[in-house]
């Protein structure tokens, strides 16, 4: 089955966005927010840390350890994860991944190290693809899409995955905001080269870009942020478009939980 | 009944146990996290989680002399669930780890997946139970799809102690009962509200059993 995963973004332990749902409590509480995900029928979430001061930063074990006990589906945690510290604190949190982007680009060594210490399944590689310009295929980019890591997208995804990397998490930085849908040629050329899940992310828009991330992108797994947030489409939206154009997905239990 | 069912969590730090303890506490269950043999005395039941590796797990239990306390609880009656890497152990052996001797509380062995899609399996899945299983579900799809991460599988010997399976490029066990013995090779504490549906039933189980004892004159 295809999983719907909804990107939550957060400041300082403060969901930045995603404050378009009624009936929230607290809409700035990513907690709350992701609880509501996950009644809606979310498979899984991802929180991007992009709390830029050091001193912020202990606020994203804390969210780990409060998501854990109160939300029972998978969340993975990303955004300036340096270290193989930094993967141990958020996973003893109780993440159940963590995602690396630039620091795995800087040191390639330590996707390994923490596949071998954690297991590759709590390993997600994070890669930003832009198209080459002029050229042919895709290039890395380092610090949110800013700075040309000089490298090709389809073969760190290889050596990502070949390192130990439990899935590759792939934004496409020309389609992410455009809402003009996923970069299938994109997604088709990295899920073709490795063995691992591949999540399709940026630029979502319409119901009929999750469907065609799959079908045309060979995607595993679909992750949208605004879409959501911005209250565009509701994740059950999503699930009755994919399911409309034949792709598997976890059907959604409306009832609620009889304890 | 008043109070829940007192369940021991196996703690043998190869897995983050949070999640786990909180939804047995939801579901109103009295846990004790138990790293040593002592915090599971007077256990009503055991839950032995688990990610990682088979052979790391089982030096693991065995060095903190908790193997004893699943297979001591198996012996009486005691009900046992394991989850995930937790179900496998349950087994005489895996593949992952050759001759490394499992808990041996189901007669087989645990095989790598064997399917043409990506390994590991990440993600949800459904289950079809078998009918009458206590852990299972008649429900439909969206009461028994739940999430899995894993690269192998239990192949019990005996078929009848295959309580739910599911396909993923092929049939796999996805869940094995044997008496009170049970596992599921999926997350529950991680699959919504079926999961935590499944956890209830368990619960219920033990509950239904913990007062069938103390009415039983020893």
């Amino acid at each position: 089955m295809i999983r719907v995963i909804p990107c939550l973004d957060v400041n300082r332990g403060r969901v930045v966005k995603g404050v378009n749902f009624v009936d929230l409590r607290d809409a700035g509480d990513p907690v709350e927010l992701a609880s509501t995900y996950d009644r809606e029928g979310a498979d899984e979430l991802v929180f991007l840390d992009i709390t830029a001061s050091h001193e912020g930063r202990g606020t994203i074990v804390d969210l780990a350890r409060r998501t854990a006990e109160q939300v029972f589906i998978p969340f993975t945690i990303g955004g300036g994860i340096r270290s193989d510290d930094d993967m141990y604190a958020v996973l003893e949190a109780g993440a159940d991944k963590v995602a690396v982007n630039s620091a795995a680009l800087r040191d390639p060594g330590l996707v390994e190290r923490c596949a071998a210490r954690f297991g590759s399944q709590c390993v997600v590689v994070a890669i930003d693809a832009k198209a080459v310009e002029g050229g042919e295929g895709w290039e890395v980019f380092l610090n949110g899409g800013r700075v040309p890591a000089g490298r090709d997208a389809v073969e760190w995804a290889a050596e990502a995955a070949q390192r130990g990397a439990g899935e590759i998490l792939l934004t496409s930085m020309d389609r992410d905001g455009t809402k003009d849908g996923f970069d299938t040629a994109l997604l088709a050329t990295v899920s073709r080269r490795v063995g691992v899940p591949v999540i399709a992310s940026g630029g979502a828009g319409t119901l009929e870009h999750f469907a065609a991330a799959v079908t045309d992108g060979h995607a595993d797994a679909v992750l949208a942020a605004s879409v959501f947030h911005d209250g565009v489409y509701s994740v059950a939206q999503v699930k009755d478009a994919m399911a409309a154009g034949g792709v598997a997905v976890r059907p959604i239990d409306d009832e609620e939980l009889r304890i | 009944m008043t109070e829940g069912p007192r369940v021991a969590v196996l703690d043998y730090k190869m897995s983050n146990l949070r999640s786990a303890v909180k939804a047995l506490e939801l579901l109103g269950a009295r846990v004790s996290v138990a790293e040593c043999p002592a915090k599971a005395d007077g256990a009503d039941a055991v839950l032995l989680p688990g990610v990682g590796h088979f052979d790391e797990a089982m030096r693991r239990l065995r060095d903190g002399g908790l193997d004893g306390v699943v297979t001591g609880a198996a012996a009486s009656g005691v009900p046992v669930l394991g989850i995930c890497l937790g179900m496998q152990l349950l087994l005489d052996s895996s593949e992952e780890a050759p001759g490394v001797p499992g808990l041996g509380l189901i007669p087989g062995a645990v095989r790598r997946l064997g399917t043409d899609r990506k390994i590991p399996q990440i993600g949800w899945n459904p289950v079809e139970w078998r009918p009458g299983s206590p852990l299972g579900t008649l429900e439909g799809p969206e009461r028994r799809t739940y999430y899995f991460v894993h690269s192998y599988a239990a192949r019990p010997d005996d078929p009848a102690d295959v309580a739910g399976t599911a396909d993923y490029g092929g049939p796999f066990v996805a869940a094995v009962a044997r008496g009170a013995v049970a596992g599921v090779q999926f997350h529950p504490e991680k699959s919504s509200r079926a999961g935590l549906a499944l956890l209830g039933r368990w619960l219920s189980a033990v509950a239904d059993g913990a007062a069938h004892t103390t009415e039983t004159p020893r």
